[in-house]
């Protein structure tokens, strides 16, 4: 079915995902094909002249919210920043909400159990000074500033959590988002909570269960590695245990 | 699922198969290049200490080994979970360590 015909000249055939979990469909639209659009771009096009109830979410437009991210021709994509002549084959998209996460609307994931698990994971900076204290000295050099460093472009955007096969498996794993953020954690030297942060991540959903498939590190827009954080994070638990911290 | 004792009696068993495995291989290889028969295999190992240490140990490791991995296996693929899923874990380690350990002795003594 064609909702809206494109104005004159190339054009995109896109099928946009309409509806929630409990019922929707493929919807097919077709939007006029542009040099250096976006997909974000795109779905603004379809929502202003052809379907203006559809539902997305974005912010920033460059790359920083992390607001936007869908899946994209089955991948999970920043859409702000991801351009439609590097990832439509054939001038076809198709347009999803994100994977492993409940759907609210159209192109809208409910993001709470991803920030539910970054919490779960004790992924909030727990001090160990006050205000009274001088300001902590860490070296950038130093192994832990350089290991926290690699980690800590993370702008939450879920596509690593939708591009992860072990979420999909099992439903309790705190997924490589959480798990990356404790690792920056634990590695940062003025933190006072990192006994309840290595227990948090070394229980049943914790960062054991991952098998290291690297889905998070081949679709993060960011270019992190949440696996070699989550293998951090296996050495810091293990040595914790052995030590009987745990 | 996996929690951290289990993730370190997996790697921890893996470490102890890898050069039991390479050894068993190796021995294999050479053993039968004249080609022996099994009442040559067991003529060998019988009442042989270290082969009955070495498959005992080997034994040990693939039980705990296998059990942790099936586990895993069944609670992503199959949705097994609390009881069900420590039962299957167990269940798995005994019967490997079973008819592992009843091999060793049929070998061994």
């Amino acid at each position: 079915m064609t909702d809206s015909t494109a104005e004159n000249g190339p054009h995109l055939e896109v099928r946009v995902w309409r509806g929630d979990d409990s019922a929707g469909k493929y919807v097919h639209y077709q939007a006029p094909l542009r040099e250096y659009q976006t997909i974000l771009d795109v779905v603004t096009w379809i929502q202003r002249n052809a379907a203006p109830t559809l539902s997305y979410r974005f912010a920033c437009r460059v790359g920083m919210c992390g607001s936007c991210a869908m899946m994209v021709n089955g991948k999970p994509r920043w859409t702000c920043r991801t351009q439609v002549n590097k990832v439509a084959k054939g001038n076809r998209l198709t347009l999803a909400p994100l994977r492993n996460l409940p759907v609210i609307k159209d192109l809208v994931s409910d993001m709470s159990e991803f920030f539910d698990k970054w919490q779960e994971a004790q992924g909030r900076f727990q001090p160990s000074a006050t205000r009274e204290d001088a300001v902590a000295s860490v070296a950038p050099q130093s192994a832990q500033r350089r290991a926290a460093d690699a980690g800590i472009e993370c702008i939450n955007c879920a596509v690593c959590y939708a591009a992860c096969d072990l979420v999909t498996a099992n439903s309790k794993y705190l997924g490589p988002a959480a798990l990356n953020r404790a690792w920056t954690l634990v590695n940062d030297v003025r933190d006072s909570g990192q006994s309840a942060r290595l227990r948090a991540v070394s229980g049943s959903g914790g960062c054991h269960n991952c098998h290291a498939q690297q889905g998070c590190v081949t679709y993060c827009p960011n270019e992190l590695n949440p696996t070699a954080s989550i293998a951090g994070l296996k050495r810091a638990t293990l040595k914790a245990a052995m030590r009987g911290e745990l | 699922m996996l929690t951290v004792r289990m993730h370190f009696f997996q790697r921890l068993s893996a470490l102890v198969m890898a050069p039991l495995v390479l050894v068993h291989l190796a021995t294999m290889i050479y053993a039968i290049q004249s080609g022996l028969d099994a009442s040559e295999i067991l003529a060998r190992t019988q009442g042989s200490l270290f082969w009955g240490m070495f498959y005992g140990l080997f034994v040990i490791a693939v039980a705990v080994h296998a059990a942790i991995g099936l586990r895993v296996v069944v609670y992503e693929w199959l949705k097994v979970a609390c009881a069900g899923l420590e039962v299957f874990t167990i269940s798995v380690g005994i019967l490997v360590l079973g008819y592992g350990g009843r091999a060793v002795v049929a070998v061994v003594f």
